[in-house]
């Protein structure tokens, strides 16, 4: 249990340190004579500088971790940036895809399939067809690599305790966590679609926005629904988001929790697959993750989106709830 | 390692009671919704099939077997119901109206369903509704039903009933509620008015005899005898067969039993069968043979088949009437619901009419729309057959299609609803002007090629698919207007006057209605288009004399920006034309396109239920997250933030200490000790006495059960302001690998929101003496780099409390060396260090007091001398060990307790070390050195116990 207390089988045997710790040890050892007992001076440790609250000068808990330092925390990590590369590369990997294209084109299946047909047709179809490709998967493991890498991450690097022992206050430490997830999610989203619109409509020019299911869209009105697709596949995805946050705070494992989201969402799309299910299946979260294709025809079909929107928003209130009644509960021991 | 089976373990993998219950609880509750959602409705009805032998014909004498089923709701156990007699579509039976029967059985109406004469294994021949036959028969069906005993009677010989079928059954309704004015009330389905109009159409007005015969659905029922009808046969239709929306199964190949002349025991047709009409009548059989070779209807025809159509009956209806009738049906078009609606309203009986956006192609329509006729039909019954529930309102309901369903594969209807009931010229008109040059229009030989309109059965998804309705060039011609500067809802029936001229002086010509986009694609709604058969025409254009074609009724949307295209044609695949090959002429009158249209109101939907269900949802959350914030707030201002007076200048105290975790595993049963400024206190003990888990209640980490802690007089709970003036290193280092030891030491002082200059970082740095790998990214450091980056963190901002957990783990002995020097530095000026550890020497130099802790209790606590206490046992190093041994055995209550090297440890037990000395210098031993072994390790192997088993594994 006592991890931390280990007979010490290490002492400085890590090899690549060796040098490096011994050489460190000279310096610190010339210097520690020189280190006058004044060096912890009374400078900060004046009764004077002690809130009421029995707090350290300058310590308030609603400026303990502030945004802007968990964005950069986040930001600096090798998975950020490669998540987000990644988001502004996947539209030119499609358009390098499309320029082999042999100008055969097998019908799409279903009425949509003509999503696929007319991705060529102009900037907008190119980011509605970028859209549609990555909605089902790519985004979903995104959001939950943001949302459920978070906590996990820290309490296996184990500096979620000393965050918690500045202290932040634990409720505070998840707000800001998860504000700053759901930002790169967003980043991601407008990311992807952002380099879509930009590439699309420089390669295929600024055209309407076409579909067999309904009228063509003129450009304006056409960018006005993409926003509004980009908008739904945002709520839809705030499921994913809240699974993968309430996993994060239960597992210590980061692995753990992104794969946990994404397996679970997995599973709802195949139990939503299964017709015998009936009216079970408009309570899968994912039930209603495909109605934001609603919004091309004319005049907008909004049912299945406010449903969604409904379902989306209960199950990630209930998964947030759940993980900040469990986290400012439980006993850190990672 | 413990046994992996022994009980404790086992009692650990156990979630605990309280979480125990929850769990099962959420599971149970998950299970028996599931269950419930799933677990199949026991049936609220009994059924009772029978074959009736009824007698009918004209004298009413010809007996025939009807296969028949009575289905009876339970819940009417002793109570007579009200009754429903429901009869199939054309080509299908009593089975192709099960679901609709249940239905209403479980409504609480008894439900008489039958196949209908001709068909299935009931007897008899196809008479296509005759008075004397198929009406009869259920005539007789109705004295069948009012002797029952479950069934409510009006009078003697009178059952409470009403009468619901679709296509072929619906117009078995018109009819039999004109013949036998026992029926209460009647719900047809997309059915005909006049049968002659309905497959010999001519749209100027013309008599069915000049009438353009509809062969491709003829064909279909009379040779096929096909299951149309029997899909849209009105409630839910065969809705739980096909996907709703789906088109409607195609033209089935006669499966056995269904189709004509393949029943057993089918009787002979005259002298013998014959082969050519199956299980029509003769006379049936002869008129359709006679029209289908011709391509026309003779007037005996046109008589055989009005006499299977509602039309000539209407003013004998008294029942109360819905009609219910679809937009995509090619078969029986709006039309034929309008011209009953009239016939019926005009004797004052209450008509109600809905249309859908099913039908004979159509199906049974999206979701809301078989909803909706489902309500429809309920309210109908309801009222003026079972007596309960209010007077349906007289409003008129349509729908249209608004386009996919994106969740689904079918189409998404829009519901509308007007005070009264328009008809098919509409409540006001608009006119678009299409305009095109006369254009030449050939007739092709043969009827082929022909142009493709609507495919029977292809269902209304056709009309958005405009690469089927193709019209092949040469043998059309085309007017388009200008793009619509608003959108047109049209709702009814459309009318324009054409030209034309033919050498032949007669011409058969369809006119179509398309929509085009701006893109150039055109949609023909519903597939629909008017046939019309041109006689007396001039050889010029000049001469000819406009006529009116009354478009088939439609319900569509043509949006701004789109335009109108009418295409005269001269084929079509669904009908038979002309056969000789011809070239007409065709212009427009000057006289714009006439569209009727409705201004209706959105029925709402549970849609709108849904959009305020999700403002309340939104406002929910919004309050709910308001109200815990509030509450969160409120009670963080009631907290205690007095300070504990007797603790005021104390950096810590710990007051009766206990921590039992979930799984009932006590680590810390009762830990009291306080930490004084200016103090380096260590806490000592085994691996596993509770050491860590102090500490970790200490940071806040860890809920204690039971205890207090105060650090300057604060009580310290998890998030404790306090706690920033503690800096800890607790369970070792804990960085971001990818950063490196400044940033990482960085990152954290930004964690905490307090100005960098309360940071101290030159300190800090100095302390880890990490020089120019503080550069590096962490997660290539030594451990000992790690753990020496870990303390200068915990020194940031100069903390008046610095605990360490094993500060000296993984640091070489120069750097402990140094460690002590800066620990003992550290606590003056009022700080206090608290260090935990279990190697005794590192305490025992480092720190001013000490604090014993073993199996989660404290043994010892107090300054370190003091627990060491002056301990009894001393060392000797002489020159001759033997014969100090002799002289120290010699004396009273010493004891050697080693002998090694020329050393003795020796317990002088009270006896004063000069006179152990003086002893043996007199013995002439040499006493090169003696050592008090003021050694903190006898000590604590005092307090402890030699044995640390069963706590070391805490």
């Amino acid at each position: 249990m006592m991890a931390g207390s280990t007979v010490g089988p290490t002492r400085d045997g890590d090899e690549p340190g060796r040098s490096e710790a011994s050489s460190g040890s000279a310096s610190s050892g010339t210097s520690s004579g020189s280190v006058p007992s004044a060096s912890f001076g009374t400078s900060s440790r004046s009764a004077a500088g002690v809130a009421p609250s029995g707090a350290a000068a300058g310590y308030r808990p609603s400026r303990t971790l502030p945004f802007g330092a968990e964005f950069r925390r986040q930001a600096s990590r090798r998975r950020t940036q490669l998540a987000l590369g990644f988001m502004a590369l996947l539209p030119l990997i499609i358009l390098i895809a499309f320029q082999f294209g042999s100008g055969e084109e097998e019908p799409g299946r279903g009425e949509f399939g003509s999503l696929v047909s007319f991705a060529t047709s102009g900037g907008l179809n190119f980011t509605l067809f970028s859209l549609f490709v990555s909605a089902s998967f790519l985004l979903v493991v995104v959001v939950a690599l943001f949302c459920g890498d978070t906590v996990a991450s820290e309490a296996s690097w184990g500096s979620l305790r000393y965050l918690l022992a500045i202290p932040v206050p634990r409720a505070r430490l998840l707000a800001i966590k998860l504000l700053v997830a759901l930002t790169y999610s967003a980043l991601a989203l407008l990311l992807l679609a952002g380099t879509a619109l930009l590439i699309g409509t420089l390669r295929y020019g600024w055209s309407p926005l076409r579909s067999t299911v309904a009228a063509q869209l003129e450009p304006g009105e056409g960018l006005l629904r993409l926003l509004a697709v980009l908008g739904y596949l945002a709520v839809v995805l705030l499921v994913v988001a809240g699974l993968a946050f309430l996993l994060s705070v239960i597992t210590d494992a980061a692995l753990g929790a992104v794969g946990g989201a994404v397996l679970l969402w997995i599973l709802s799309s195949i139990l939503d697959q299964i017709t015998a299910l009936g009216a079970i299946r408009s309570f899968l979260p994912t039930h209603y993750s495909t109605a934001w294709l609603g919004l091309l025809s004319t005049p907008v079909q909004t049912d299945n989106i406010v449903r969604g929107t409904i379902s989306a928003i209960s199950y990630a209130t209930i998964f947030w709830g759940l993980a900040f009644w469990r986290f400012t509960r439980k006993d850190v021991v990672s | 390692m413990r046994s992996p089976f022994s009980a404790a373990w086992i009692r650990r993998a156990l979630p605990t009671g309280r979480r125990a219950v929850a769990a099962s609880v959420v599971l149970a509750l998950l299970v028996a919704a599931v269950v419930w959602a799933l677990w199949p409705d026991r049936p609220g009805f009994r059924t009772e099939s029978a074959m009736l032998t009824v007698r009918s014909g004209p004298a009413g004498d010809e007996p025939v077997d009807l296969d028949t089923t009575l289905y009876l709701p339970r819940a009417a156990a002793g109570r007579q119901v009200p009754a429903v007699l429901l009869a199939h579509g054309f080509g299908g039976n009593k089975d192709s109206v099960r679901a609709d029967a249940e239905d209403l059985a479980d409504r609480g109406y008894a439900v008489l369903t039958w196949t209908a004469r001709g068909f299935g294994r009931s007897g008899g021949q196809i008479h296509l509704d005759h008075p004397d036959y198929e009406v009869r028969d259920a005539q007789r069906l109705l004295d069948w039903l009012a002797e029952r005993p479950e069934i409510r009677t009006d009078a003697a010989g009178d059952p409470r009933v009403g009468v619901v079928g679709g296509s072929y059954g619906g117009a078995l309704a018109l009819l039999l509620a004109a013949q036998d004015q026992r029926v209460d009330a009647i719900i047809p389905m997309i059915t005909w008015n006049d049968l002659a109009r309905s497959f010999l159409p001519e749209s100027t007005g013309a008599a069915p005899t000049d009438g353009v015969f509809k062969s491709g659905w003829a064909g279909i029922f009379f040779g096929g005898g096909g299951n149309a009808g029997s899909g849209p046969t009105g409630i839910s239709g065969n809705a739980t067969e096909a996907p709703e929306g789906e088109p409607a199964p195609g033209p089935p190949s006669p499966a056995p039993g269904t189709g004509p002349g393949t029943a057993p025991g089918a009787p002979s047709n005259g002298g013998g069968p014959n082969p050519s009409c199956g299980r029509f009548a003769a006379d049936i059989c002869a008129a359709y043979l006679r029209i289908a070779a011709t391509g026309r209807g003779d007037q005996a025809a046109v008589d055989l088949l009005r006499r299977s159509s509602p039309a000539g009956v209407l003013d004998r209806i008294t029942a109360p009437t819905l009609l219910v009738q679809g937009g995509a049906d090619t078969l029986f078009p709006l039309g034929e619901a309008d011209a009953n609606a009239r016939g019926i309203a005009a004797n004052g009986t209450p008509v109600r009419v809905a249309w859908f956006t099913g039908g004979h192609d159509g199906g049974a329509g999206p979701r809301s729309d078989s909803d909706r006729v489902k309500f429809l039909t309920a309210q109908w019954l309801d009222h003026y057959v079972a007596g309960t529930g209010e007077a349906p309102r007289n409003t008129f309901t349509f729908s249209r299609i608004a386009g996919f369903d994106p969740m689904g594969r079918g189409l998404v209807a829009t519901g509308y609803r007007t005070t009264e009931y328009p008809g098919v010229d509409g409540e006001s008109r608009r006119e678009v002007t299409v305009t095109g040059p006369a254009q030449p229009v050939a007739n092709p030989p043969g009827r082929n090629p022909a142009a493709i309109s609507s495919v029977p059965f292809a269902g209304s998804l056709s009309s958005f698919l405009s690469g089927v309705a193709g019209d092949l060039p040469g043998q059309h011609a085309r007017f388009t207007s200008e793009p619509l500067a608003e959108a047109v809802d049209i709702v009814g029936s459309p009318t324009v006057q054409i030209r034309a001229a033919s050498a032949s002086g007669e011409a058969v010509l369809f006119v179509k209605l398309y929509d085009v986009d701006q893109e150039g694609g055109a949609t023909l709604p519903s597939g629909l288009i008017a046939p019309v058969r041109l006689t007396g025409l001039p050889e010029n254009i000049d001469a000819a004399q406009p006529v009116t074609v009354t478009l088939p009724a439609i319900v569509h949307r043509v949006e701004a920006g789109h335009r109108l295209r009418l295409v005269v044609a001269t084929s079509d695949q669904a009908y038979a034309t002309p056969i000789e090959p011809t070239v007409h002429t065709v212009a427009l009158e000057a006289a714009p396109v006439s569209l009727p249209t409705v201004a209706g109101e959105q029925i709402p939907t549970d849609a709108l239920l849904w959009r305020w269900v999700l403002v309340g949802l939104l406002a929910a959350i919004v309050v709910g997250l308001v109200v815990v914030v509030a509450v969160v707030r409120w009670r963080h201002r009631r907290q205690d933030t007095s300070v504990h007076p007797a603790y005021a200048d104390t950096p810590l105290a710990v007051r009766h200490l206990r921590k039992e975790y979930a799984d009932g595993f006590v680590a810390v049963s009762e830990v009291d000790f306080e930490v004084h400024p200016g103090q380096v206190v260590g806490l000592l003990g085994p691996n596993g006495a509770g050491k860590t888990t102090t500490l970790r209640v200490l940071m806040g980490l860890t809920q204690p059960t039971a205890g207090e802690i105060y650090v300057f007089g604060h009580r310290l709970v998890p998030g404790s302001p306090v706690l920033s003036r503690i800096g800890a290193l607790v369970e070792g280092p804990g960085f971001l690998p990818h950063l490196s030891g400044l940033e990482n030491l960085k990152a954290y002082w930004r964690a905490t929101g307090r100005t960098v200059a309360d940071a101290h970082f030159e300190q800090a740095l100095e302390i880890a003496g990490l020089g120019s790998s503080v550069h590096r990214k962490v997660r290539k450091y030594s451990h000992g780099m790690k753990q020496r980056l870990a303390i200068a963190q915990a020194m940031l901002g100069l903390p008046d409390l610095l605990v360490l957990d094993e500060p000296t783990d993984g640091l070489d002995p120069p750097q402990i060396a140094e460690m002590r020097r800066v620990l003992q530095r550290y606590a003056t000026d009022g700080r206090a260090v608290l260090v935990s550890s279990h190697l005794l020497a590192e305490v025992e130099q480092t720190c001013t007091h000490a604090v014993v802790v073993n199996k989660g209790q404290i043994v010892a606590s107090g300054p370190v001398e003091e627990i060491v206490g002056d301990s009894p046992s001393v060392l000797f190093e002489v020159s001759d060990p033997a014969a100090a041994r002799t002289v120290l055995d010699g004396l009273d209550g010493v004891r050697v307790l080693e002998d090694a090297d020329g050393q003795l440890v020796v317990d002088t037990d009270g006896t004063a070390r000069s006179e152990v000395v003086a002893e043996l210098v007199r013995a002439g031993v040499g006493v090169n050195r003696v050592v008090p072994r003021r050694r903190l390790e006898d000590a604590f192997l005092a307090l402890v116990g030699e044995n640390s088993r069963g706590s070391g594994d805490r």
